[in-house]
């Protein structure tokens, strides 16, 4: 029993940390708000050489063969720095359900590529219902040996518009299906939104889009089990990071902000935001790492499956207070755009919702507590 | 990280768990105590009239202390176990999970370690075996009625008259007061000196005269806590623990405890458990509102919490397993802790709609004999006593993130 980070995780979490605040500082957050692609490749390729889109990808496909638990250690410093761009939708929308669900020639086509900063991959999971259950799935699947032809419409694809791929969930009538779908082709049409966090989400549709089936036909909903649950428990792991992160800056304000001749920090009405701030964001910290442990670890499926709707359902909310709080404590400049407090604000929701926020987890822990 | 025990711990784990199978007292196992709880715990049954739960505590303390188990924290050559810190927690942890009863009290957490460190060899020798044994059992004079929050600032007076201290004043909160046979109390030795270094630790006989109590009847009508107070009363100087005008850093000190509170975690996880086992059944379905949809995402939400409450525990012990020592975070537990313990009972509570109300455990209009409406009421004091959430809040603020203290 222990809850601290191993040897190994201290130096990616060090390491990780330096190279971000070098090389995604504040600038080039707010830079890639404005920026049609929402993403650096320079920077991309630079990720790659520290081997982090490789990171859970096994050595003899070009990675570094890290578990999810070391994943989780690093994305926490992403939500930190607030890193734009396509790492999570590549990372746990590519190359995760490529290694869950993917045939042999599969994970040697895509894998060592997506390992060197070549390819960029994205999850297209929702539609206009914007459910996250299978029922939510109702675009058309078509398949043909080993080919699949998508028509339908996916929304709130993250980072379609810079994807090579796309993972997309169809149904057959063998029911729900998967297939990696190449988006340059004239049946995949990608419009962008504006979102809260400026980052890039988009509307897909496929209009006869054809790809690869990946996993058996009608097996998709139960290949994206483990995907949605790493991709949940990664959002919460970022989610850490960036509450984390609020929450510094809002105490280092507070020491700073001198109102009635005294830093507002002394004051108690402060304090105790401060003090419940920390609270939620360590809670955030130790319920995601529970769940980290329990997929990395293989804890059994039931365990694992409540772990992850937990710290989701705790994430969601309890950062959202932090993110409140940080903007009170800021007083008005904190409602600038100007001030960075915001950056972090705007993107606490994004990562909420996403994949179901704590009324949809909650719900979910309520049916397996058998409540 | 590891949620899981190493093999060694894993070991412990089941050593303390077959002890409990097969030592632990029939009275003292879950569900025998017909919802009544036991009224003063095993201080209680230590000092009963009831010859049969008399025997039931002997017997229990009797078989922990074969092991060194009734001060497993304590040091092997004073009695105790020496367990390491993450031996400590293994051990309250199965202790909590099987409900039972903790022998020792006052004594064994908060005087025996105090003496440990700053008692003489006399004073050691004739309080430590007494603790030990469930012969004398200790209670705690700190607070005042007008030093709560500001434990430092009481003025209950010891002035000294040759080889005795002559006391006078008042303490309040004396928990199990009732039960204990000795006092240790802070007391104001010099009333020049700043507040925190004019305050000694002293010890003394509860049937000392002019030492008396008054039961101050809390509003579940339990009688847990005492008025005590002092006329005249005469403490010989060799009672007093550490140096005179160090009492405050003598009551301070804390031996290398297991501090995690996991016993809080384990019996809300418990308390969450059975509330859902007796839903399951056509009992608890008949008391159960009608309109519970609301309660049941609130009952789920506890039971997140809960988890985050065994985290912050976990946290503690990891902390104090790689010999470092807990700074704000011990304050993070006692306040979640606390407030989710008021929040639970308040969900619970809800659950019941109108039956709610009934307070008769033997009611038949109570359900699960009325406990969650008694913890409803029976929690209130949980953000209270040792240190309240606002203070908590203050230390985590101004210790833990270095923010100016006001």
């Amino acid at each position: 029993m222990d809850l601290g980070l191993s040897e190994q995780q201290e130096l990616l979490k060090n390491a990780a940390r330096e190279f971000l605040e070098n090389e995604c500082p504040e600038t080039h957050v707010r830079e890639m708000e404005e920026d049609e692609q929402g993403y650096s490749p320079v920077l991309w390729q630079k990720m790659a050489e520290q081997g982090w889109q490789g990171l859970l990808i096994p050595e003899e496909h070009g990675g570094a063969g890290f578990d999810f638990l070391d994943m989780c250690v690093l994305l926490e410093e992403f939500g930190r720095a607030l890193v734009p761009g396509p790492f999570m939708s590549t990372v746990l929308g590519g190359a995760v359900p490529i290694m869950e669900a993917g045939s042999d020639a599969q994970k040697a086509e895509f894998l060592p590529k997506i390992a060197s900063g070549d390819l960029i991959f994205s999850l297209a999971l929702t539609e206009p219902s914007a459910r996250f259950d299978e029922a939510g799935i109702e675009a058309k699947a078509e398949v043909s040996g080993d080919e699949v032809t998508f028509t339908g419409t996916k929304l709130f694809v993250p980072d379609a518009n810079v994807a090579d791929y796309l993972i997309v969930a169809g149904k057959s009538g063998k029911g729900t299906t998967l297939g990696i779908v190449a988006t340059d082709q004239p049946g995949v049409k990608v419009t962008q939104l504006q979102t809260i966090a400026r980052d890039k989400q988009a509307e897909v549709v496929l209009d006869g889009a054809k790809g690869q089936l990946l996993g058996a036909e009608g097996d998709g909903w139960k290949l994206l089990q483990p995907v949605i649950e790493k991709y949940t428990t990664a959002e919460c792991a970022y989610l850490v990071g960036l509450s984390q992160m609020d929450f510094e800056i809002a105490v280092d304000y507070a020491k700073e902000r001198v109102q009635f001749g005294r830093p507002i920090g002394s004051f108690q009405a402060i304090q105790h935001k401060c003090a419940d701030m920390v609270t939620d964001v360590d809670g955030s910290r130790f319920i995601m790492y529970k769940a980290a442990w329990a997929i990395a670890s293989g804890q059994p499926a039931a365990d694992t499956t409540l772990a992850v709707n937990m710290a989701k359902a705790w994430c969601s909310e309890a950062t959202r207070r932090v993110v409140a709080h940080g903007q009170q404590i800021h007083g008005g400049i904190g409602f600038t755009k100007d001030y960075k407090i915001q950056l972090y604000f705007r993107r606490q929701k994004r990562a909420e919702i996403a994949f179901g926020d704590s009324d949809f987890h909650r719900e979910a822990v309520a049916q397996q507590l058998g409540l | 990280m590891d949620w899981s025990d190493s093999p060694d711990q894993a070991a412990f784990r089941k050593e303390v768990r077959e002890f409990i199978k097969s030592e632990l007292p029939e009275r003292y196992r879950a569900g025998n105590d017909g919802g009544e709880g036991f009224e003063g715990g095993w201080q209680g049954d230590r000092k009963s009239d009831d010859p049969t739960r008399r025997d039931t505590a002997i017997q229990w303390a009797d078989a922990l202390s074969k092991r060194g188990w009734i001060a497993p924290a304590w040091p092997k050559e004073y009695g105790g176990a020496g367990l390491t810190t993450i031996e400590q927690f293994i051990y309250n942890q199965e202790m909590a999970e099987a409900a039972a009863p903790m022998p020792g009290g006052m004594g064994v957490s908060m005087l025996g370690p105090t003496l440990i460190v700053h008692g003489t060899e006399e004073q050691k020798a004739e309080h430590l075996p007494k603790i030990l044994s469930g012969e004398v059992a200790w209670a705690q004079g700190y607070s005042e009625p007008g030093a709560g929050s500001d434990l430092a600032s009481l003025q209950t007076r010891a002035v000294r008259d040759g080889d005795e201290y002559v006391v006078n004043g008042q303490k309040i909160w004396t928990s199990g007061g009732h039960n204990a046979d000795w006092l240790f109390a802070l007391v104001r030795t010099d009333p020049e000196a700043p507040k925190h270094r004019g305050i000694s630790f002293l010890t003394m006989d509860i049937k000392s005269p002019g030492l008396s109590l008054r039961p101050l009847i809390n509003m579940g009508w339990k009688h847990h806590f005492n008025e005590t107070f002092f006329e005249d009363v005469r403490v010989p100087v060799k009672n007093r623990i550490g140096e005179e005008n160090r009492g405050w850093y003598v009551g301070m000190t804390l031996l290398d405890f297991e501090r995690s509170g996991i016993a809080g975690a384990i019996s809300y996880k418990r308390s969450i458990e059975q509330m859902k086992q007796f839903l399951a059944t056509d009992e608890g379905k008949r008391f159960r509102r009608e309109d519970w949809e609301t309660v049941r995402l609130e009952l789920a939400d506890r039971a997140i919490e809960t988890q985050v409450l065994f985290n912050f525990a976990f946290r503690i012990v990891s902390i104090q397993n790689r010999g470092m020592v807990p700074n704000y975070e011990a304050s993070v537990n006692k306040m979640f802790g606390s407030e989710m313990h008021q929040r639970l009972a308040r969900t619970e509570t809800k659950a019941w709609g109108l039956y709610g109300n009934v307070w008769d455990p033997k009611s038949e209009h109570a359900p699960m004999h009325a406990e969650h409406v008694q913890d409803y009421v029976g929690s209130v004091p949980h953000t209270i006593f040792s240190g309240s959430s606002e203070i908590q809040r203050n230390v985590i603020a101004t210790r833990g993130l270095g923010l100016p203290r006001g």
